[in-house]
């Protein structure tokens, strides 16, 4: 099915409109708000107290590996969807067999590399 | 070719398809609110208008009116734009999304979709693992403990189940044999055996729970909803935000809400389709609405039941359980797909 460059158009011009209204979300609320600041309330919540130190500081390497993981894996999801979009076209003009073999055998090395995150214990959050 | 006539159908559509899902927004806290209300044995709020019924729009005045905080030491410009990074892309899915078939209003026949593009299913995955951006840069720019650690597992949350997401739709696209959700939902229209409607749950049940609780978990609701615990982060990423700023990331919340139900009727539950709707095509929308409001009941009734599960499980179950499981179907699927065609 062939779709004209042209059906992007009403995203672009959804996108202005969302963007118009969130734009104006913000403005309206530093417009009609009252604006009567101190310090205490303009501190970070720390449950009450004066905040301990910056917030900015350094946390746990776990969600690093995630973030790696993540784009290894979201890549290999990706390689997925053209081979659905031609799976049943291809079955049909070439070989049942070939179609679902690939697939298998990509299956099968992305396997590997998971079976390796998981005996390295990168999944394992509390270690 | 574009013309007049297409621009202003085009902003006729955008313009109605755009005020209700924002009063679609509203009225699904409302009934959030009443529903739980029930749930646990009371009202809810039934006294600004009729049932309750005014009550999205005092909210709405309530918000407009609060004082607008930015904690000293945030990062002002991030802290400014993250509700909005939040915000447009939850609001801009609904321009790929089908609700029906063709009518014809005064002689012109008129598609019940704002756009209908080759690519609609990834346009719409592209816009909802955008949101993430927003809800990290809320957490960092706040300069708050709390946001940081709310932000930081929130964005761990969602990567992760999005792998789950992505790979439970392999099954319907090699069904469908196009990523456009209009051909999607046009695949289900028949029927097995004469009576059994072709909707894809039933031939990949697992694939649509896999659905299912990844899209729960993508949109932050109980039971995973870890990136607001209320009772370790006090209120995640957006502990220090208030008034319309805060409003925005509970619209983009509901947004994406109804975005997700709609993905799961569209993908897995025959969108539009329903008894006679070939012969009276503004049934469709009907139908639609219908199977999205069983969804976000099913996300209300959720939050009424189950608790919160620990950051270690929700990383064990979507690494652990939900990816193999998701491989798992897509090869199912397929050999099923080689059975039947």
């Amino acid at each position: 099915m062939d779709a004209p460059i042209i059906n992007y158009i009403p995203i672009l011009i959804m996108f202005g409109l969302a963007l118009a209204v969130a734009t104006g979300m913000v403005l309206s609320s530093s417009l009609f708000g009252q604006h009567v600041p101190s310090r205490q309330k303009l501190m970070p919540y720390e449950c009450g107290k004066d905040p301990v130190g910056s917030a900015r500081e350094r946390f746990s390497v776990k969600f690093y590996m995630i973030a790696l993981l993540f784009i290894l894996f979201d890549i290999e999801a990706i390689f997925f969807v053209p081979w659905a979009v031609v799976f049943r076209k291809l079955s049909q003009d070439y070989s049942k067999l070939f179609v679902f073999g690939e697939m298998l055998i990509f299956i099968a090395i992305l396997l590997v590399g998971y079976i390796y995150v998981w005996r390295k214990g990168i999944l394992d959050w509390n270690k | 070719m574009l013309t007049t006539d297409i621009l202003i159908e085009w902003l006729v559509k955008i313009g109605v398809v755009f005020f209700i899902l924002m009063t679609a927004i509203a009225y699904v806290v409302l009934l959030e609110r009443r529903l739980l209300g029930f749930i646990q044995m009371r009202l809810g709020p039934n006294r600004v208008g009729p049932f309750g019924l005014l009550q999205p729009l005092a909210d709405g005045l309530k918000f407009l009116f609060k004082e607008d905080i930015v904690p000293l030491e945030a990062d002002k410009a991030l802290y400014v734009l993250a509700p909005m990074i939040a915000l447009v892309p939850a609001l801009m899915t609904i321009s790929v999304i089908p609700f029906g078939d063709k009518i014809v209003i005064l002689g012109r026949e008129i598609a019940l979709h704002i756009t209908s593009v080759n690519v609609g299913l990834l346009v719409v995955f592209a816009l909802t693992s955008l949101g993430v951006y927003g809800i990290a840069l809320a957490g960092w720019s706040s300069n708050s403990k709390y946001s940081l650690m709310g932000g930081l597992r929130s964005s761990a949350q969602l990567i992760s189940y999005e792998l789950a997401l992505s790979l439970s739709v392999v099954g319907v696209i090699i069904f469908s044999g196009s990523l456009d959700l209009v051909e999607v939902v046009k695949q289900q229209n028949s029927f097995w055996l004469g009576f059994i409607p072709k909707w894809n749950i039933f031939t990949q049940p697992i694939g649509f729970l896999i659905f299912l609780i990844a899209a729960i978990a993508e949109t932050n609701r109980v039971p995973f909803d870890l990136p607001e615990a209320e009772t370790e982060l006090v209120a995640g990423f957006h502990t220090e935000y208030s008034s319309m700023k805060f409003a925005m990331f509970f619209i983009a919340e509901y947004a994406n809400m109804v975005t997700a139900s709609s993905m799961a009727t569209l993908l897995f539950l025959g969108g539009w389709y329903g008894p006679f709707v070939d012969k009276f095509p503004l049934l469709g929308p009907i139908y639609f609405s219908l199977k999205i409001l069983f969804f976000l009941f099913l996300y209300i009734w959720l939050r009424g039941t189950l608790p919160r599960f620990r950051y270690d499980q929700l990383m064990r179950f979507g690494w652990k359980f939900l990816i193999p499981v998701a491989l798992a179907n897509v090869v199912l699927v397929a050999g099923l797909a080689l059975l039947i065609y």
